[in-house]
């Protein structure tokens, strides 16, 4: 989902004039099959889900369904307002003002993100539920018998903010860096007082970015399996996987599905449309705003940046190193997370080179050869944002199972369902890569004699590597988070460090979920900084080339 | 630039390799010397008697481990197709309803033979091997033993008001939901689901969870199975403020009923199939289970823990355990009431 942001700016990327076409028809070929593969298990679905029982039907039609509709819907909303009612103040006060520390601050902000919602929200509740870490601490000082319950909606909704508002933060954050003083000083200039001058000009100007990551967030309150589950607040996601689990008559879980395809297209339709507005044209000569004069208020500000520095990051390293210490003291041996941190390794590994591999053909027509061909197999390659994880591996068991017995249960599907997931991201920023590179070189080449393999080879490929290095990077951390289409869909006891979390917070063994979950961390940590080394280096090329 | 790339990519390469490289091990159906069980019971609590049984045997073992209604309607879905070659189920109606769409093989006679008639089906198509009661596991800071009600209806009674813990995706209780329809009669069932409802009980994704919160006293009871607690108690010392209470009333909810195994006739490894099978009925097994997961051996000649009331001493419900086939109905009824969503 991250991939979004790319898929965005894919879609603002000034288009180079259009040169000869290529030879490079024959690309069609695996790029439809992409197409097409794509295609196989969600027609699956949505037959088994038309075809379903009457009783199946009945049961969709009934008000608990519309009950869950509203609660996934209401606890969307309610996190993306919180979310962006977090991360618009952090992003102001990190960038545009002279709170002390402010790089520091800036820097640390967005780490959340490498918690899984699913760690978020087991750290959390095992703090926060009425008998947890906190009760037994406040027992002990003050007698504190029990606290209230954070289940349900108020704790996933705390837990979901905590995780998500890094993506609001960092989209509006990238806005006010790039904001120009010159209009405030007009807007100053004609009388308008700072809060009016932050409402008519700097506001508008950050909407079409606040808008498309509400909209992320909103995605991935949706999809979010892990810390509703354990959260226990029933949205759809959870609903599906309850009903897949304790449901004979599969259609009905299905049939849920395809509501959530639903909803999650109207989000996307939603999105789409918010960025087709027109946007302010952004002056070529920057000249930063002098960061505003906090005064008096600068201890306030501070205190709320390292109070939600405290909250999403060092709270849940604090719990997790906690939580170590005591599964170590236990017995608990580290060992036994080499086959897990290998397989997770592993089949990240090869779900990053198939899809980058898949992405290939459809981002290199849709840059080189404009047709409705070429539209057609790369908006196509976007159904992954449409098909939550839980949906994609729904479709994958139930083709699988009746159809491709050969291939079910394989790893071989349990990459083909990351691939589904991930395509977008991978389609969108490799296109984004080609497109700024200018057909100029690759027609040099050509007219020196090259043949078309050679100049991609030569040519092509060198210059658009850093994107598809940062489009792998992405993708390797979100599938090695990925846990709902982990868990349906790992071979027979093939365990990731996502499933070993999973199976023993779902035992409430808490200490022993503390090793992978701290292990995954570290490795999405690195991905991460490997992508922010990249697209430094990106912008760094543009700059001085 | 260029060179940060290749650090990059060099290293997933290198996994993507060894990864690829090894698959195949796993991959191989036609390797004599392997068994896929399905596992509808935990992995904490049966995955060290299954590696004992790898160890011993050579077989190369894969367990996948889910809920047990999951893994059943996993099997219905597969049919055919089904790479597993038993089923090793938590209560008798996930075996149930596999039984009834005909695609466990029979068990022979000596296998049979090992487990009293009434712990087995009688088509002889799916075999106890632990017992295991229901009971209620209650606080004992919280509640006082006498005020807990005779029966489950009890618990409809405001005083338990969010206070008590169920797990309804469990096997087990759907197990005990089944013997309430056949034994209060539908009607009864219904009612006592929705007015425990009513008086919103927590739910829990299992008994361990659920008896990890009583201990804790997040919740003061939880409805589950006896032999959670034992191993808390084992581990945590006698202090660990919870203790069992089975409601001896001979109705549906002071059940004693069975983990189970059937052996699936589309499976592929039939022979390992059997040989398992009998490995868990072996002394060896049935004394894991005795000893260490703390549930009623099956076979004659293995000691009960100490701990445990014995099971002639438990005033169970009657009903056959071949009646609680009907685990859809129970999951209908379930979600009908709001119980699952």
């Amino acid at each position: 989902m991250d991939g979004k942001l790319g898929l965005v700016i894919g879609q603002r990327a000034k288009r180079l004039p259009a040169a000869p076409p290529a030879r490079i028809n024959w690309l069609f070929l695996p790029a439809l099959l992409v197409a097409a593969g794509l295609t196989l298990p969600l027609a699956y679905l949505l037959v088994r889900g038309l075809g379903a029982s009457p009783a199946a039907w009945n049961w969709l039609l009934r008000v608990q369904t519309l009950e869950i509709i509203v609660r996934s819907l209401g606890l969307a909303l309610a996190v993306t307002l919180s979310a962006a009612a977090l991360a618009l103040p952090l992003a102001w006060l990190v960038s545009r003002t002279n709170l002390p520390g402010r790089r520091l601050w800036a820097a640390l902000l967005p780490l959340p993100l490498v918690i899984p919602s699913y760690v978020g929200a087991y750290l959390f509740v095992s703090v926060f539920s009425p008998r947890g870490l906190l009760q037994n601490t406040l027992e002990g000082w003050f007698n504190v018998e029990r606290l209230p319950s954070i289940y349900g909606f108020w704790g996933a909704l705390i837990v979901l903010m905590l995780m998500t508002y890094p993506y609001i933060y960092l989209a509006v954050r990238a806005v006010l860096l790039r904001n120009d003083r010159s209009v405030e000083e007009a807007a100053r200039s004609l009388g308008c007082s700072p809060w009016q001058t932050f409402w008519r000009v700097n506001f508008p100007r950050m909407l079409p970015a606040l808008a498309s990551a509400s909209l992320l967030v909103s995605l991935y309150v949706l999809r979010d399996f892990g810390a509703v589950s354990i959260l226990r607040y029933n949205t759809f996601t959870r609903a599906i996987y309850l009903q897949y689990q304790s449901s004979f008559d599969r259609s009905a879980a299905a049939l849920l599905a395809l509501v959530l395809v639903g909803m999650t297209v109207l989000l996307l339709v939603g999105e789409a449309r918010l960025n087709r507005q027109p946007r302010a044209a952004v002056s070529q000569s920057l000249r930063p705003a002098p960061p505003a004069q906090l005064g008096g208020w600068r201890y306030p500000a501070l205190f709320f940046v390292i109070l939600v520095l405290v909250l999403a990051l060092l709270l849940p390293a604090g719990v997790l190193l906690y939580w170590l210490g005591r599964g170590l003291a236990a017995g608990e041996q580290l060992t036994s997370l080499t086959r897990p941190l290998f397989n997770s390794l592993g089949a990240s590994a090869l779900a990053v080179a198939a899809t980058v591999l898949a992405a290939l053909p459809a981002a290199i027509l849709a840059a080189r050869k404009p047709g409705w061909l070429s539209r057609l197999v790369e908006r196509w390659s976007y159904l992954g944002f449409a098909l939550p994880g839980i949906v994609a591996a729904l479709a994958l068991v139930f083709f699988g199972a009746n159809y491709t017995p050969g291939l079910y249960q394989t790893l071989a599907m349990l990459v083909f369902a990351y691939l589904i997931l991930y395509l977008p991201q991978a389609v969108g920023s490799i296109q984004v890569s080609l497109r700024l590179v200018h057909r100029n070189l690759e027609e040099a080449a050509y007219s020196l004699g090259s043949r078309p393999l050679s100049v991609f080879q030569r040519v092509t490929l060198p210059l658009v590597a850093p994107g598809i290095a940062s489009a792998a990077a992405l993708i390797f951390l979100t599938v090695m988070k990925e846990l709902p289409a982990t868990l349906i869909l790992a071979p027979t006891g093939f365990r990731t460090l996502a499933t070993q979390i999973w199976s023993a917070v779902s035992e409430a063994y808490f200490a022993r979920a503390a090793a992978p979950a701290l292990v995954l961390i570290l490795l999405s940590s690195l991905s991460l900084a490997f992508l922010n080394s990249t697209s430094h280096n990106l912008q760094g090329n543009k700059e001085t080339g | 630039m260029s060179l940060r790339i290749r650090w990059f990519i060099l290293p997933i390469l290198t996994v993507f390799l060894s990864g690829c490289a090894a698959q195949p091990a796993a991959s191989q159906a036609d390797d004599p010397g392997k068994l896929v069980v399905y596992s509808g019971r935990s992995e904490s609590l049966v995955a060290p008697i299954i590696d004992q049984f790898a160890a011993a045997t050579g077989i190369q073992v894969e367990v996948r481990y889910a809920n047990t209604s999951e893994l059943a309607a996993t099997l219905l879905e597969e049919g055919e197709n089904s790479p597993a070659d038993v089923f090793y189920a938590q209560d008798p109606g996930g075996l149930g309803a596999i039984a009834a769409a005909g695609m466990f093989a029979e068990l022979p006679q000596e296998v049979t033979g090992k487990v009293a008639e009434r712990f087995r089906s009688v088509e002889s198509l799916w075999i106890g091997i632990s017992g295991r009661a229901r009971v209620v596991v209650y606080n004992t800071a919280l509640v006082d033993p006498q005020e807990l009600p005779a029966d489950l209806t009890g618990f409809t009674d405001p005083r338990w008001k969010g206070k008590v813990g169920w797990a309804p995706t469990n096997a087990s209780f759907q197990a005990m939901v089944t013997a309430m329809r056949q034994e209060w009669g539908e009607e009864k069932t219904r009612q006592w689901l929705l007015d425990m409802q009513a008086n919103q009980p927590v739910v829990f994704d299992g008994n361990m969870p659920t008896v990890t919160a009583v201990g804790a006293g997040e919740i003061e009871v939880g409805l589950v199975n006896h032999y959670y607690l034992y191993r808390f108690l084992k581990e945590e010392g006698e202090d660990f403020p919870a203790r069992n209470v089975f409601l001896n009333n001979g109705g549906p909810d002071s059940l004693v009923m069975v983990s189970g195994i059937g052996r699936l006739a589309s499976g592929k490894n039939q022979e390992n199939a059997l040989k398992f099978i009998e490995f868990l009925l072996s002394p060896v097994a049935q004394q894991y289970f005795a000893g260490q997961t703390y549930e009623y051996p099956l076979v004659e000649g293995v000691q009960t823990e100490r701990d445990l009331a014995p099971l002639s001493e438990l005033t169970a419900s009657n009903i056959s355990l071949d009646q609680l086939a009907d685990l859809e109905g129970t999951l209908n009824l379930l979600r009908d009431t709001g119980v699952l969503p």
